[in-house]
């Protein structure tokens, strides 16, 4: 999808467009040579570190990549989101309906984060819930999951749901559901960077003595996607 | 990335940087001899990152006190002629501001930087304040990046122009700026002790060397008291000097490399017929705002000139004239207040440009809160619209538009986040969209602060006291999340420290019971002082100091209380015992908050006692790493009633209802065991292996 690697910016865009529109229309050279991924979960999921490692990756890969992320209060068991566009952009917040992938850590959060999304989005997401603490002292109650799976592959065309806790048990630690998380974004086929490069951004972000089980746990994500495909 | 990269990358390496990461990086590469802060988010990870780099990169770090005292260590190090770097977000200058005021007038000899980083929409903070004021309060110059390569380069900028002009300077971050990453390519580190230190650090004609005894580069501090005292006969010359150094900086900032055209070629313009082809117009934006606009214009293929403005105080006047000349109107697009826009107004006035404008204070764009690309696309469509639908063709046509807008009611903030979902997604998406339970932080399961705010509310209800008479007066950091049902332990909030003040003063404006909570580095910043005004006004009010041996809520920062400082040395362990009980407080009582029983007591002794009584929850933070992990806690379910108080009076993180039945999640339980205590079928105890 991707084609431009350099950051062209105004000045050389020959271009010219006026302003006789009555709508906008988006440019498609613009859009199509970029890739925007939502990445959403809950605090302490290693959200953070996933998206840092596909950033890394796609520098090495040559491509002009920025990222959002929310730190501080959000940490305590709030909502974690971060926001990664790959292409010639600054600003690094994804606008609505223009995700490419949405990268779910959490069910609800998916669903929460749906107004990035559109019928083209690439939803890939871990099924296990983490309920809200206070949920008791809510109006709402947590959905059922089989109902929130149905409605989003109802819904969206491409659905992908991943038993994350289970894998990355069977990888080797629960810790390493980002890693699975990783895998199954990478197994996407729209995914722009190849599985090696981001293999290779997780040794360099991650202790040496982990690599071994993160390698299982990419691998059995991106194996869940692709058996999905 | 490992940090430590950011002191050891070569010059011309690409890393991918947070802003805060790019900020430390351009400390270093600017030379920087003293750098000090108090934690603030979005700013806390400059911090947490010299911490750990400080010594490797030659440079005296601090967690001072407040953000005053920093202010105070940044100054005094520049006057000294060596670089000094100050950073805080925005709330913090308030504190600073005091000495932040005259540091202007008293001016530098080595470089400072005082970073601010602002929170529009608040993310982390109590208030949205714009801090590009303080620059036009304290008449100081103003940097704004963009993204992180930008803050690295205006760091180093700063550093120089701040020697140059013998003034601090700010720069000016956002939460988006400072939390945003990207590439940043690495530059080389300045070599110390070069020429470019200026000659006040040279006495008796020998250069003043660094001590042995110290990583960083010393400087030297020369009388001059008509300088550096601000008595009313020396800070009248001080300010009068202070507007002519502004004046001159006023030259510099009209070809500052940091404000820069970007056009379009207008080389087909004249293709269409459509007469509003005659119509130019162009955009002046600053900061992460100038992100959005890029990409809308350039995602859109927009026919918009963009000015963007990193110098953005004093206002470049020359550079704005000569890009609205050949305007027919003007957008400026700026967060958070109208304060480019209204300098952009009385430029265009006072050089006679009759010339449009379309910013917030005609309700184009939005008055309050961040920005996102979707504010800035609606906003420039709903303009173009109406220039389309009125076949606007000229610039007379073009101030009906902008009056049509200024007509409108007031645009206070954009709330059509969900029209694009809308657009696409059918009912049953809509519907389980609006389902959603809400996921608000809350404190951490094993957290002092939950059994602390469970023994107080019980105390009071042992007394018999109403929940609607006992006020609770809270303060920043992590506890101020007993907002929250079910603690709802805070009822009152103004600042850091405020909870004392505030606790002194409900004594004295009501009958009710005041308990005040404050942390144990919040105490440190700005507690103290209002504990000494509570005893000596002879005010009643309980206040907790809930010692978690941390600051937690910024990311785990070391404060006085504890025995390492800024650098990870040993240094004096400052007792608050002592200190409460050197403010004159009678009642001192240090509590294991976990200890429920006790805690209760405690509670119902100090609301009882006539005057200031000093409660000391102390308990780590369980997120301070390297603890003994404590064995988790189970349901005993043959004990269990289910009457889920456990549930709903803790809102623990590590239990939960599953399938009507009370579960605790054995690797979230830290063993802290107040549910055990609290449970009165005795059905929670420690877990067999």
């Amino acid at each position: 999808m991707i084609t431009n690697k350099n950051d062209s910016n105004l000045n050389n865009n020959g271009n010219t467009h006026n302003l006789n529109i009555n709508e906008f229309i988006k440019d498609e050279k613009f859009f199509n040579d970029s890739y925007t991924i939502f990445i959403c979960g809950v605090g302490g999921q290693g959200i953070i570190k996933t998206s840092v490692i596909i950033g890394d990756a796609a520098i090495a890969e040559g491509y002009n990549v920025v990222m959002s992320e929310i730190h501080g209060m959000s940490q305590r068991g709030g909502v974690v989101s971060t926001e990664l566009k790959i292409g010639n952009f600054k600003s690094s917040i994804i606008e609505e309906s223009q995700a490419d992938m949405i990268l779910g850590f959490e069910p609800v959060e998916v669903v929460r984060s749906l107004n990035k999304g559109n019928t083209d989005t690439k939803i890939v997401f871990n099924t296990n819930p983490i309920i809200p603490p206070n949920i008791n002292s809510q109006k709402n109650s947590y959905p059922d999951i089989g109902r929130v799976v149905k409605t989003l592959k109802d819904n969206y065309p491409y659905v992908y749901n991943i038993d994350g806790d289970k894998l990355a048990q069977e990888a080797g630690s629960i810790m390493t559901l980002n890693m699975v998380l990783l895998g199954a974004a990478t197994g996407e086929n729209s995914f722009p960077l190849s599985k090696e490069s981001i293999i290779s951004s997780m040794k360099d972000n991650l202790k040496e003595n982990f690599h071994e089980m993160n390698l299982k746990a990419i691998e059995k994500g991106f194996g869940s996607v692709k058996s999905q495909l | 990335m490992e940090l430590k990269k950011l002191v050891t990358a070569n010059a011309g390496e690409k890393l991918f940087l947070l802003g805060n990461e790019s900020a430390v990086r351009g400390a270093i590469e600017a030379g920087v001899s003293v750098a000090a802060t108090y934690p603030g988010t979005p700013s806390s990870e400059i911090g947490s990152i010299l911490y750990l780099l400080a010594k490797d990169a030659n440079m005296y770090f601090e967690f001072s006190v407040n953000e005053k005292v920093a202010m105070e260590v940044a100054a005094t190090a520049a006057t000294s002629g060596i670089r000094s770097f100050t950073f805080m977000k925005h709330v913090g200058l308030n504190v600073a501001s005091d000495s932040f005021m005259t540091t202007a007038y008293t001016g530098v000899n080595g470089g400072m930087v005082i970073l601010t980083a602002d929170d529009p929409s608040m993310f982390s903070s109590q208030n949205e304040q714009d801090n590009r004021h303080y620059g036009r309060l304290a008449k100081m110059p103003i940097l704004e990046p963009s993204n992180p390569q930008e803050i690295k380069d205006m760091m180093i900028y700063a550093f120089d122009f701040s020697e140059k002009f013998k003034i601090p300077v700010i720069i000016r971050t956002t939460t988006r700026v400072s939390h945003m990453r990207g590439i940043v390519e690495i530059g080389e580190i300045r070599k110390l002790d070069n020429n470019a230190f200026n000659n006040e650090i040279i006495v008796n004609n020998t250069s003043y060397i660094n001590d042995k005894d110290s990583h960083w580069k010393k400087g030297y501090f020369n009388k001059n008291p008509s300088q550096y005292i601000p008595v009313p006969a020396n800070s009248a010359v001080m300010h009068k000097d202070l507007v002519l150094k502004l004046e001159e900086i006023k030259k510099v900032v009209n070809s500052s490399d940091f404000n820069i055209i970007y056009s379009k070629t207008p080389n087909n313009s004249n293709n269409s017929n459509n007469s509003i082809n005659s119509l130019k117009l162009g955009v002046i934006s600053s900061g992460s705002a100038f992100n959005y606009v890029w990409d809308v214009v350039n995602g859109y293929d927009l026919d918009l000139d963009i000015l963007k403005l990193g110098f953005t105080y004093p206002f470049p006047e020359e550079l704005i004239l000569d890009f609205v000349k050949d305007l027919d109107g003007v957008f400026i697009v700026e967060e958070v207040d109208p304060i480019m826009e209204k300098e952009l107004l009385a430029v265009l006035g006072k050089n006679s440009i009759n010339i449009p404008v379309f910013g917030k204070l005609n309700n184009v764009f939005p008055l309050i809160y961040e920005f996102t690309p979707d504010i800035i696309h609606t906003s420039f469509k709903n303009v173009f619209d109406s220039i389309n639908n009125a076949n606007c063709d000229n610039n007379l046509n073009l101030f009906e538009i902008a009056d049509e807008f200024s007509n409108k009611s007031l645009y206070i903030c954009y709330d059509g986040v969900n029209e694009a979902c809308d657009e696409i997604a059918s009912d049953e998406i809509i519907d389980l969209m609006d389902s959603l339970p809400n996921r608000p932080p809350t404190l951490c399961a094993g957290c002092g602060h939950r059994s602390a705010y469970f023994a107080v509310k019980k105390a009071g209800e042992e007394l018999g006291i109403d929940e609607k008479d006992m006020i609770f007066a809270s303060d920043i950091g992590c506890y101020t999340l007993g907002v929250s049902p079910p603690y709802e332990t805070a009822d009152y909030l103004l600042a850091m420290g405020s909870s004392v003040g505030d606790g002194g003063g409900f004594s004295k404006a009501t009958n009710q019971v005041v308990l005040s909570f404050i942390g144990d580095s919040t105490f440190f910043h700005s507690g103290i002082a209002p504990l000494i005004n509570g005893v000596h006004n002879k005010d009643n009010f309980v206040l907790t100091i809930l010692d978690n041996r941390t600051t937690a809520m910024t990311g785990g920062q070391p404060n006085p209380g504890l025995p390492v400082d800024g650098m990870g040395s040993v240094a004096p362990e400052i007792s608050i015992e002592k200190i409460a009980t050197a403010a004159g407080c009678e009642f001192v009582k240090t509590v294991n908050p976990l200890n429920l029983k006790k805690t209760v007591e405690l509670y119902k002794e100090a609301i009882e006692y006539d005057g200031v009584a000093v409660i000391i929850a102390k308990h780590p933070c369980t997120l301070i790493k390297g603890q003994v992990k404590r064995k988790p806690m189970e349901v005993d379910y043959e004990k269990c009633s289910n009457c889920l108080d456990c549930i709903n009076l803790l809102a623990c993180p590590a239990i939960s209802l599953i399938d009507g039945k009370v579960v605790i999640d054995y690797f979230a339980c830290k063993g802290c065991t107040t549910c055990t205590q609290m449970c009165k079928e005795r059905a929670i105890k420690v877990k067999r292996d």
